[in-house]
């Protein structure tokens, strides 16, 4: 059993994790047990078709990115992306250091375009791999295709950090890109480490949200709404036949054999 | 009369199936031309094809024999190496050119026996001797062994006093293993001996034997419990061992991390049915991994998840419960995969299975032992689902009634009303309540 998973019921005093730990640097490295910290993420691309400007090999402008579900800015837990191009692209590994994080390209051809997600040393110390496939032409032909209307293609998903490092928690719980379970009864999180609040790595000055994007105004709203609303109705009426399967069952035990 | 009318409610041809095979088969036999050597009956046993591979060498057959041989068959003395006494035997003999067959008797290399050591009295005196077993009884083992060549079963049978076949087995070798011993120049010639090398062991024999009428007689239910067990303990072992594989090397020492916890063992209720104790186990042995990942997407934990619950079921269970998804207008992966929504996905597909395995046994129930079907369930709501079973003989919902057999009225047979030697029940109706 992981020693470290430990329930912190209190804002113990530092002493108490000292002795524990055996030093500050350790503590900030303890896992909290039963906390889940989710990030809401949209992984898409947008692209245009180049109209009048569009040559054999160059047809479409396009952007892929890895952007907040709410745009918030995702370089509170992403610390850099990488995107990997088909190699018929010149340098196709593609790396995105700073939020927002997208990249823009030209070509002709849709491809699967696999994503590598690196986190903050604090989050976690192992990267995410995604895909995203690429789409420049509209799935229904409708006629020849706008230079102002994009194809946006965009799949909402979450990463989960089950667990999380206590720093990292401190550090990021209060941030709009991050959603954080239930923290447990009594649980005080211990502030962030000296150092932190002037790093500005954590605490960029520079814009990193998606907000006010060039192409924000095509990103899709994802509500889990209307998806929630659909699965509890066929849940309750799935529970219903199922009662009524049940009723029946025992009617028919309960009938006496007739020859 | 009888014939045509069983065959028309089987589905049956009514025209005798020889008939067609014969037309069939005519325009075939004339397209082959059957081979030389084999007359056409014994070609058409092997169904009027050729051999893939050239079984018979024609040449070999129905070889007219060459000229200058005279063959006779003469009724002749014969002589074999296998029998030790006087006993004259005669048989066919086949002479070629008046010369009859030299050699011996060409089964006689096939009397084989077993090489059953003797023992001097001195011999035994002086290695063999042994406080459970006399003399005499040694003897008269050794006696039974060259006669029925080491068959102890039969031994074991013909054998005087009570002994189990292991306690003679276990005489019979270490007599010969002691007198093997004794009587070799040095113990290196013995070395590679098989008695030596690989004594026997009564006890392993007995144990061996004990294991194979276990495993013989394990009843079905019991090996189908052993095939879960092992199966949830490999993917256990298997989901440990990548979730291990997985994990950093490079975490700092308090993190320490160690085997799944086992956790998820205690929580398996203790009374529950075993392939539900299964999958909980699973669910629990899955979620431990993801958190061993410490970093994954919610679709990839929901795919995880779904894998859990539909490993103790099979292919087609799990193809059902997509289509009733399907038909209930519910995404097969949810587009918005928050965590609200992937655990109500996950707990409705739950349900599903839940819900499948209650329509199968009411369906069983039904088709097993009852004798009516209830008319007034009209209760059950017309639902997508439905559609799924169509197939089924048992309709539930649907007010479907059972198609009866065309009452026929022949000979001495009674209307409508069962003979009380009618066997089958009565379709209960509306005018019976």
């Amino acid at each position: 059993m992981e020693d470290s998973h430990v329930e912190i019921l209190s804002a113990s005093t530092p002493k108490l994790r000292i002795g524990i730990d055996g030093g500050d640097d350790k503590n900030w490295r303890r896992r909290v047990n039963g906390v889940e910290v989710s990030v809401p993420i949209v992984c898409g691309s947008i692209a245009f078709f180049r109209g009048k400007k569009a040559k054999e090999y160059r047809t479409h402008n396009w952007s892929v990115y890895v952007r907040g579900a709410t745009n918030e800015d995702l370089g509170v837990v992403i610390r850099k992306v990488i995107f990997h191009l088909h190699p018929s692209f010149k340098n196709p590994t593609r790396v995105v250091e700073s939020p927002p994080f997208t990249l823009s390209e030209c070509g002709w051809g849709e491809f699967k375009i696999d994503i590598t997600v690196f986190f903050h040393a604090d989050a976690c110390e192992r990267k995410l791999e995604l895909s995203h496939l690429l789409k420049l032409n509209p799935e229904i032909y409708s006629g020849p295709q706008s230079p102002n209307v994009p194809v946006v293609t965009e799949s909402y998903n979450e990463i989960v950090f089950p667990d999380p490092f206590e720093c990292f928690l401190a550090r990021a719980h209060n941030h709009p890109a991050v959603h954080v379970s239930k923290l447990p009864e009594g649980f005080n999180l211990p502030p962030p480490p000296p150092g932190v609040a002037a790093d500005e790595s954590y605490y960029k000055m520079k814009k990193g949200d998606t907000k006010d994007h060039p192409l924000s105004h095509w990103f899709l709203k994802f509500s889990e709404a209307d998806e929630l609303f659909k699965l509890t109705a066929t849940r309750h009426k799935v529970q219903a036949d199922i009662a009524e399967l049940k009723r029946r069952l025992v009617v028919v035990d309960a009938q006496p054999e007739q020859f | 009369m009888g014939g045509t009318d069983a065959k028309d409610i089987l589905g049956l041809p009514k025209t005798p199936l020889s008939l067609t095979q014969e037309k069939k088969s005519r325009p075939q036999k004339e397209s082959h031309r059957k081979p030389d050597g084999i007359s056409r009956e014994v070609y058409a046993l092997t169904g009027g094809v050729a051999p893939l591979m050239p079984s018979i060498d024609v040449t070999h057959l129905k070889r007219p024999p060459p000229p200058d041989e005279k063959v006779a068959w003469q009724w002749l003395p014969v002589k074999s190496s296998a029998r030790k006494d006087d006993l004259q035997l005669y048989h066919w003999v086949r002479v070629v050119n008046d010369v009859p067959p030299t050699g011996d008797y060409s089964f006689a290399k096939y009397n084989k026996s077993v090489d059953v050591l003797k023992y001097t009295d001195d011999e035994y005196e002086n290695h063999l001797t042994d406080p459970v077993w006399t003399k005499e009884e040694t003897d008269q083992l050794f006696e039974l062994c060259e006669r029925f060549d080491l068959r102890f079963t039969v031994i074991a049978d013909r054998f005087p006093l009570s002994r189990t076949l292991e306690e003679l087995k276990d005489r019979y070798y270490s007599v010969t293993r002691a007198l093997l011993r004794a009587r070799a120049q040095s113990p290196a010639e013995l070395a590679n001996h098989p008695l030596i090398k690989e004594p026997y062991d009564m006890t392993r024999d007995r144990e061996r034997k004990r294991a194979l009428s276990m495993v013989l007689s394990q009843s079905r239910h019991q090996e189908k419990k052993d095939a879960e067990i092992l199966a949830e303990a490999k993917r256990i072992t298997e989901m440990r061992l990548a979730a291990r594989r997985a994990a950093e090397p490079d975490v700092p020492a308090n993190e320490n991390i160690g085997s799944v916890s086992p956790s998820s063992n205690s929580q398996l209720p203790a009374t529950a049915v075993a392939p539900s104790t299964l999958t909980m186990a699973d669910y629990a042995s899955t979620l431990a991994s993801l958190r061993m990942l410490h970093v994954y997407l919610r679709t990839y934990g929901l795919e995880q998840m779904v894998q859990a619950a539909s490993s103790a079921v099979g292919l087609r269970t799990i193809k059902r419960v997509e289509q009733t998804l399907q038909d209930l207008g519910v995404n097969l992966k949810p587009k918005v995969p928050t965590k609200t929504v992937c655990d109500e996905h996950l707990e409705l597909r739950k349900e599903i299975l839940t819900l499948l395995n209650l329509q199968k046994q009411l369906q069983y129930k039904e088709s097993e032992g009852s004798s009516h079907r209830e008319g007034t369930y009209g209760a059950m709501p017309d639902t997508p689902k439905d559609r799924v079973f169509a197939s089924e003989p048992f309709g539930f919902g649907a007010e479907r009634p059972i198609k009866k057999e065309p009452k026929r009225k022949g000979p001495g047979r009674q209307s409508d009303t069962p003979s009380p030697a009618h066997k089958r029940p009565r379709k209960l109706k509306a005018s019976d309540l």
